[in-house]
């Protein structure tokens, strides 16, 4: 495999597809996806439902997994060996639909938990980062509390901070504010964004526009498995080239 | 208001109906109880509990507290209840051990582990419990004699006349259990501080110390008070072992008819219990970096943990009850030695109410208990 | 994002045509290398579990099979064998499934399996479920009943005392079943009514019943209800096990309706208010079909137990196919074969439990595919 921490334009690529298809049985459901990911950079993954961006962005951390082509995160190869899969999973952080809380933990449990358990560090420094992290996403005094006392906004800037332990070099969404109340969604975007401001390397797969106009620097549509177009926001947004974009932007701003 | 107006009032109908229904129900008991009283009279048999306090008249094969046919009825009732809680506490323990153990493997990736132990499953479930009891009776009592005994290592010996193995003297029981109890606490708090330090050797390490105290510590404490006499090993003399303790074929066959027996539906239950939790977080933990065995050790066993505690309880609560079945294969148990105590005291009545009321009790108390730790480990929410 | 560097990030737009998945030649390699093989711990628990196979089934197979005698009317040829002494089933298997009934009459016994066997497999076919087969239940078993006891049509009497075996299993698993879900719908019915005192019974009598060992609630019917019931009055011993196990069954079987009817939204009580039906139509005709539907896999569970449960009757003298087995074996010529005859009734006992809970694995997911 040609050198895989690639430098495109003077910086570096955090994560690279190349040519990766995926089969779900017989069903081609990722088309030769070839995407680039440069640190700092905030890419957004948009399209219809079923178009395959959730699995896409699942494999990067080996939640999925791809039959073809080859996957490159940080430097290293994505192959079905274990111990890559465990140097990558520390290096990609994740935040999901669902939140994905450990309901039995206290907040900050499940935020000490992988870096005490998997990571080694000391349970009272962890702490100590996680109250930093509290403070970060605009819930510092939640700390005791459990995942069901909290409101689904405040459950995912927990989410946040918890994939934020790990000091990723980058951080997946998964239709991050697909499952909130609508007046929960704009804290949960304005931590995104602040994230995104202070140079965190992002890959989100999202519905919400707005965000992306804002702070991607690559847009990408996909559609049935395919990426049919990809370009900066405002040439995405104001001038897209193909007809089903044009046709989801229809759809998705109204 | 007129007649019929009372008459389909539905308030009206429904006391109606709850006054006859207990004016019935006490014509009925009042009914069979003269029908009774009149058999017993005939039969010369008085009635009421003063019979407890008279000579039993019978001994007991296996005791747990000192037991001669010259102890009154009162207290063969200790003795049965005391065994019954002895081979269902330890038919709860082997099922629960067996049963984890099993369910886990069930959902392993290992195809091996997991064909076994669904053949296992299906196995000991489909099959009649007291068809089990008897198979296992039969094959320990066809085992051979002490003299010929199959032997582990010259220490453990199994015979027809049950499983021998090394065990402590009796003299100083209870200290030795409190050393145990404190060698536990000192492993639990050294695993915990170790964890929390992070660093995994600490964790391992922490481990293995914390099972060397738990299983040495009684072992210490027994060499210091009864010097090189604490722990006792079976020695063949005779036509039989003296020394360590015996478990006797009656006891080793219900517990392995009991405790295999609920293993299979313990397992199921573990099994429903794992999968209950949602995919979500395991992905959740593996995104966060923990191995397999952390998973679940945090995430998906304090979890499953709630789902299956009612049906756990319901199955413990099954041991118990069907501890009775060592009527079957002569096991001194409450049921049994009721029924000799009815035979021997002609108070069947009161002696079966007696036995009933025991058992209810004891179902209770465990229903008790499962119930309050049920609340203790639920998930807190707004 | 504001950057004067130009971005690094970029995706190329594909229009590759669908195609099958390539052909992994090694996949099943793969997967054995996975579920054997992956990982240390995997692998030590595969190498343990082959060693122990390695070590029993051997000698495991040879005993039951290379080595065994099938078949010999003379017990010292099994003692010359070393493997297991089958034999013992075609010399015992007449006292095993049909236990203290009349030699002659057997051929009875065999025809009443036969019709109640047949009944069971018609009825797991969904189609025929109608009114009539309740009706050709009621005739089969009044067929049963003629044909274990006797008395017409030429047929020898036969008192309940010697029933025994296969035929005394299923009738008294019948009738466990069949008086025991009515009862146990009334109670689970009657847990939840508005009149407390119906309530208190109910939940009375299935909560000690429920908390009682199902040996102690035989024995009692055994031993107490000659007690209790006027002089000169008697059931025989078979009614007397037969309603102490419709009882057992009731209160279990009320426990799994009352789960099903928690889970009936209240909506569909409501409901059925509203168009005027009465307490009995609205149960019979609206709650209770959506309630049976609901709980099948949990009744289907109870319904096998007590089918094992069946076998507990052996411990108050009825002569159910254990305890045949167990007083077959006493035969001094016999006895030393009691594994082989034992382990051949674990096989009956399997196969029909096993059968059962298939059958219930089934049904649940037809349930979940019709929703």
């Amino acid at each position: 495999m040609t050198n895989p921490n690639a430098h495109e334009n003077g910086r570096e690529t955090i994560v690279e597809f190349r040519g990766v298809n995926k089969w779900y049985g017989d069903f081609h459901v990722l088309r030769n996806i070839n995407l680039t990911v440069g640190r700092g950079e905030k890419v957004v993954i948009c399209g219809p439902s079923g178009s395959g961006k959730s699995t896409a962005i699942r494999c990067v951390n080996r939640l999925e997994e791809h039959q073809e082509g080859d996957i490159f995160v940080n430097g290293v190869e994505l192959t079905p060996d274990m111990r890559r899969i465990e140097k990558v999973r520390r290096a990609v952080g994740m935040v999901f639909q669902n939140f994905n809380l450990f309901p039995h933990l206290s907040v900050m449990d499940n935020l000490t938990l992988g870096p005490v358990l998997a990571q080694g560090e000391a349970k009272r420094d962890a702490e100590e980062r996680a109250a930093e992290l509290l403070k970060r996403v605009r819930i510092p005094d939640q700390a005791r509390k459990f995942p069901g006392q909290l409101s689904g906004g405040q459950q995912q800037r927990v989410a946040i901070a918890r994939a934020l332990m790990l000091r990723p070099q980058v951080i997946l969404f998964d239709e991050p504010t697909s499952a909130l109340d609508p007046e929960m969604i704009h804290e949960v975007l304005e931590v995104m964004t602040e994230l995104a401001e202070a140079g965190m390397t992002m890959i989100c797969v999202t519905h919400e526009m707005g965000f992306a106009r804002k702070v991607a620097d690559l847009v990408v549509f996909m559609d049935d498995g395919e990426i049919v177009e990809a370009s900066p926001p405002e040439q995405f947004f104001e001038a897209a080239t193909s007809d089903r974009t044009r046709l989801f932007l229809s759809q998705v701003i109204h | 208001m007129t007649l019929s107006g009372i008459w389909n009032n539905p308030a009206v109908r429904g006391w109606l109906y709850q006054v006859v229904i207990v004016v019935g129900i006490i014509g009925i008991g009042v009914f069979l109880v003269g029908n009774a009283q009149n058999a017993l009279s005939k039969q010369g048999i008085s009635t009421g509990f003063g019979f407890l306090p008279q000579r039993a008249g019978f001994d007991i094969g296996e005791t747990a507290i000192a037991f001669t046919s010259k102890d009154t009825f009162l207290r063969a009732y200790a003795v049965a209840v005391l065994n019954t809680l002895k081979v269902a506490a330890a038919g709860i323990v082997l099922s629960t051990i067996l049963g984890v153990i099993i369910g886990i493997g069930r959902l392993s990736r290992n195809f091996l582990l997991n064909r076994l132990s669904s053949a296992y499953i299906e196995i000991f479930r489909n099959t009649p419990q007291l068809l089990q009891l008897i198979f296992w009776y039969t094959i320990i009592t066809n085992l051979p004699r002490p003299r010929d005994a199959i032997s582990v290592g010259g220490l453990f010996f199994l015979s027809n006349r049950g499983f021998s193995f090394p065990w402590f003297q009796d003299a100083h029981l209870t200290l030795l259990f409190a050393a145990f109890a404190v060698g536990c606490a000192a492993a639990w708090f050294l695993s915990k501080r170790a964890e929390e330090s992070g660093r995994k050797n600490f964790r391992y390490a922490a481990w293995a110390l914390g099972i060397a105290l738990a299983i040495g510590l009684p072992i210490l404490t027994g060499y210091f008070v009864d010097g090189s006499n604490a722990v006792s090993a079976p020695r063949l003399r005779g036509f039989n072992f003296h020394g360590g303790t015996t478990i006797s074929p009656e006891f080793l066959s219900l517990l392995l008819g009991l405790g295999l027996y609920i293993s299979a539906f313990i397992a199921e239950i573990v099994r429903s219990g794992i999968q209950s939790v949602g995919r979500g977080q395991i992905e959740a933990a593996r995104t966060v970096g923990l191995g397999r065995f952390d998973i679940y050790r945090k995430i998906i066993f304090p979890q499953a943990l709630r789902v299956m505690i009612p049906p756990a309880a319901g199955q413990y609560i099954s041991v118990v009850k069907n501890s009775s079945l060592g009527v079957v294969v002569g096991y001194p148990e409450l049921f049994s030695v009721n029924n000799t105590i009815v035979t021997l005291s002609g108070h069947t009545v009161e002696a079966i109410a007696i036995m009933m009321s025991i058992y209810l009790a004891i179902s209770f108390v465990i229903a008790m208990l499962m119930n309050f730790y049920n609340r203790f480990v639920q998930i807190k929410e707004r | 994002m504001n950057d004067s560097r130009p971005c690094a990030s970029r995706a190329v737009v594909s229009h590759s045509p669908r195609r099958l998945p390539p052909q992994a030649a090694d996949s099943r390699l793969v997967w054995l290398q996975r579920s054997f093989f992956g990982g240390i711990g995997n692998t030590l628990i595969t190498a343990g579990l082959i060693w122990v196979l390695f070590e029993t089934i051997p000698n495991l197979l040879r005993w039951a099979f290379f080595d065994a005698v099938w078949y010999t009317p003379n017990p010292e040829a099994c003692r010359a064998a070393i493997g297991a002494c089958w034999a013992v089933v075609p010399e015992k298997y007449r006292v095993m499934l049909f236990g203290t009934f009349p030699y002659e009459e057997h051929w009875r016994g065999v025809l009443v399996i036969a019709i109640i066997l047949g009944m069971a497999v018609v009825s797991t076919i969904r189609r025929l479920w109608s009114y009539w087969l309740f009706v050709a239940w009621l005739a089969a078993m009044a067929a049963v009943f003629v044909l274990m006891l006797g008395g017409v049509f030429g047929l020898k009497p036969i008192e309940t005392y010697e029933w025994g075996g296969l035929p005394l299993t299923l009738i008294m698993f019948v009738g466990t079943v069949v008086g025991g879900l009515p009862a146990g719908i009334l109670l689970a019915l009657g847990r939840r009514s508005t009149m407390p005192v119906i309530r208190a019974l109910c939940v009375g009598f299935i909560e000690i019943v429920r908390g009682l060992p199902l040996v102690t609630i035989l024995f009692m019917a055994s031993l107490m209800f000659p007690l209790f019931l006027p002089e000169g009055m008697t059931i025989d011993k078979f009614m007397r096990a037969q309603i102490a196990m419709a009882i057992f069954f009731a209160a279990y079987a009320a426990e799994v309706v009352r789960g099903g009817l928690q889970a009936i939204p209240r909506g569909q009580f409501e409901a059925a208010d509203t168009i005027g039906l009465s307490y009995w139509q609205k149960t019979t005709r609206i709650v209770l079909p959506q309630v049976m539907r609901i709980v099948l896999p949990s009744m289907m569970n109870e319904i096998i137990r007590a089918f094992k449960n069946t076998t507990f009757i052996g411990i108050i003298g009825l002569f159910d196919v254990l305890r045949a087995t167990s007083t077959a074996i006493q035969d001094p010529s016999w006895v030393r074969y009691s594994i082989e005859a034992y382990l051949s009734i674990f096989v009956l006992y399997f196969v029909l439990c096993f059968a059962m809970s298939k059958y219930s694995e089934r049904v649940e997911r037809d349930i979940a595919v019709r929703r």
